[in-house]
């Protein structure tokens, strides 16, 4: 009964990518990709391309994944697909479509446009998935009971370089940051990982030269003499860590720190869900599509997307339902795992509804290594030692 | 005929353990390295490394022994190997992209083959090498099994997580079954009355009955010790007695052992590190396993149950077939 009342709201917003199908025998699965076009720094490296429509087509390849199993299963699978410019257009936009009686969310959205969509009225027996933000707060204090993170947290990011580290016994520090708020939630991540793996933060720098605009092309003169004195005399460390979301000085560490220490955080050696030089679990394959389907690289966001996409498509194609309350049982259930090229199911956490994964090292052109790192142990799942465990966990839920 | 009567010969021969002590060759396709180690069975010498082209995967022999054809994914072709000369005397280049598992149709007149990349299996005609037909079926196929009368061919699909029947006679699929997920290998029961599909991921392998396409058992692989999301089925065989299932585990590094008429499971072998493939030795007594992570092939025992020895291989080594 549901299911129908469900289809017939579907059937009367009509779909974005096509005229809707009104099969009595098709269940329709509409999806919605939210988003809002942010401001986003350019790469520093000139070999970065600018892109624009990252998430948004990972989100459409997991459509046709999705596509491919819901042709056989009678699965009516679309995407709709909604980008503002602002807050409020997300937030207006949200309410448009969940008025509609759309129900799952893919949230390419900042903590800010996130909330305010999730504690919306009309959207409290939705399903939000977040494929974007790494905001430690929105798996802990700020946890909702309708949102789902697809998205690695910062404290898993700190945590997978962290073990890392620790194996190698570089245990030695030097915490290098940005001025943004984003760089201060990830210091303190960085910060709780190497009290969990026993390294020690020799000595911290803030950074707040604003570099400017990409182009530098008689720079690199100045960033060759700014980068050491940026590091010069620090405590005798082992790596320095940085944490530069906003890509404004982060890739000009490397060799050019004032001793020749490796660098790793957001730059250098990464702890991420994806990157091009990621093959294994039959990533390829990933790739591959990808690039001919969007015809460029899959970046994180692409992946994170496609991946939260193919979460609610693994789910209606288990449960054979796209009633939300039926979904989310099912997605907090023990039966539900989905396959992210990482050589195991990924299933969520119960007590933060964060999925569990393991994270890719990876350097500027290849995989050094992938954590969780053997010999640390979880009686559970071992990618539980990466993150928030329960009895760490800020995040409390009704259920 | 000619061809019918010698297969049907050597079935009868081995009862009577003819074919016990003749040395047979193992072929080994070695992802990495582009090459396919050929082994003595007895000695486990390596008697050749044979170049490839780039990414050599699925391996299969013909029917009449003559000839090994393997999966060369990154130059979209199939190499063949003349077992005589033991080496790459042709290609198929009609195998269409990114070829990852072949499977040879009982009489050797055709080859089945899975199309990673662009969701299809694309039917060969082997003398021919012509492309017979293309059939769409689910996003990333992989496995590939013919049933024994040859009327039906089960292909995975790893991302669409489903079994897709295909009659070989009109090319249709007439069946999608949904398994668990990423379903990598389909094998036919040697009566070929049920289809068995291993589920990577799902860590199952869902016995299917052939004729009705439902899902009939779903078999679970609880290994003490081993954390749960290392299980990961891939490899299957049949034991030639049809008795006995093998089941190749991935990182949890072990071999289930399986009574086919009970579901039971009656063992879980340890070898390398992460066994794909599997193969049966012709004569029924040895069975092999390709370690991807230790670059070696494990060599069990069918009687004892036991792994006796693990030879060094190429690097990545992913499948193996064998020559009488």
């Amino acid at each position: 009964m549901i299911l129908r009342l469900l289809f017939a709201a579907a059937a009367l917003v009509g779909y974005q990518t096509g005229p809707a199908v009104c099969d009595e025998t098709k269940l329709a699965a509409p999806i919605v990709y939210l988003s809002r076009a942010y401001a986003e720094p350019l790469p520093l490296s000139l070999v970065e391309p600018i892109i624009t429509d990252k998430g948004l087509q990972g989100a459409r390849l997991g459509l046709s994944d999705n596509v491919a199993t819901g042709r056989i299963l009678k699965h009516d699978y679309t995407l709709v697909e909604r980008v503002s410019s602002d807050k409020a257009g997300v937030v207006a936009a949200a309410r448009d479509l969940l008025g509609n009686g759309h129900r799952l969310i893919v949230a390419d959205l900042e903590p800010d446009e996130l909330l305010a969509v999730a504690d919306l009225a009309e959207a409290q027996d939705a399903i939000i998935l977040n494929a974007r933000s790494s905001n430690d707060a929105l798996r802990g204090a700020s946890c909702r009971h309708n949102v789902f993170h697809v998205a690695p947290s910062f404290a898993m990011r700190a945590d997978a370089l962290a073990q890392y580290l620790a194996w190698k016994q570089w245990r030695n520090w030097f915490l290098v940051y940005g001025d943004t708020p984003m760089d201060a939630e990830y210091v303190a991540a960085i910060k709780r990982a190497a009290a969990r793996f026993g390294a020690k933060i020799v000595e911290e720098r803030k950074y707040t030269f604003d570099p400017g605009n990409r182009r530098a092309e008689t720079g690199h003169q100045q960033i060759q003499t700014q980068m050491p004195l940026l590091t010069q005399g620090a405590r005798d460390h082992d790596v320095v860590f940085v944490s530069d979301l906003d890509e404004a000085f982060g890739e000009y560490l490397l060799w050019r720190t004032s001793l020749p220490k490796p660098v790793v955080g957001t730059q250098g050696l990464m702890a991420v869900a994806w990157h091009r030089s990621y093959e294994q679990y039959g990533g390829s394959q990933l790739q591959g599509r990808f690039e001919k389907f969007a015809k460029r690289l899959m970046t994180e966001r692409d992946y994170l997307a496609w991946l939260a996409t193919r979460v609610f498509g693994e789910a209606i194609t288990r449960a054979n339902t796209v009633d939300a309350a039926g979904l989310r049982a099912f997605l907090l259930s023990k039966a539900f795992t989905v396959a992210g090229f990482k050589g195991q199911g990924l299933s969520f956490r119960k007590w933060d509804r964060q999925l569990r994964q393991p994270l890719l090292l990876t350097g500027p052109r290849s995989l050094v290594s992938m954590s969780p790192q053997d010999g640390f142990l979880h009686e559970k799942f071992l990618t539980d030692t990466l993150g928030y465990d329960e009895p760490e966990t800020h995040c409390r839920l009704p259920n | 005929m000619l061809r019918k009567l010698s297969l049907s010969l050597l079935i009868a021969a081995v009862p009577l353990g003819a074919e016990a002590a003749r040395a047979a060759q193992i072929y080994v396709s070695n992802e990495r390295d582009n090459t396919v180690t050929v082994l003595d069975s007895e000695t486990l010498q390596i008697i050749k490394v044979i170049a490839t082209g780039r990414r050599p995967r699925g391996i299969v022999i013909t029917p009449d022994y003559k000839e090994v054809i393997v999966c060369i994914g990154d130059d979209n072709r199939l190499d063949v190997i003349d077992t005589e000369k033991l080496e790459v005397v042709r290609t198929y280049d009609a195998s269409g992209p990114d070829p990852e598992l072949l499977a040879v149709d009982r009489k050797g007149d055709r080859i089945y083959v899975a199309n990673e990349d662009d969701g299809l299996v694309t039917v060969l005609d082997r003398a021919s090498g012509k492309a017979l037909a293309e059939v769409p079926v689910g996003v990333e196929p992989e496995g590939m099994g013919v049933s024994p009368d040859g009327g039906i061919v089960v292909n995975t699909s790893e991302q669409t997580s489903m079994a897709h029947f295909i009659n070989t006679k009109t090319f249709e699929v007439v069946a999608n079954v949904l398994v668990d997920t990423r379903p990598r290998v389909a094998e036919f029961t040697l009566d070929g009355r049920e289809a068995w599909v291993s589920a990577e991921v799902g860590g199952t392998v869902s016995i299917i009955d052939a004729k009705t396409f439902q899902i009939l058992y779903k078999l679970t692989f609880d290994i003490s010790g081993v954390r749960p999301e290392l299980v990961q089925p891939i490899g299957v065989r049949f034991t030639l007695d049809g008795k006995t299932a093998f089941v190749a585990l991935g990182p949890s590094n072990r071999i289930a052992v399986i009574d086919v008429a009970t579901h039971k499971i009656k063992d879980y072998i340890l070898v390398g590190q992460r066994p794909w493939h599997i193969a049966l030795k012709p004569d029924g007594t040895k069975l092999y396993a390709a370690n991807g992570l230790t670059n070696d092939m494990t060599v069990i025992d069918v009687t004892t149950l036991k792994a006796e020895k693990t030879v060094q291989v190429g690097r990545l080594p992913w499948g193996i077939a064998i020559k009488p």
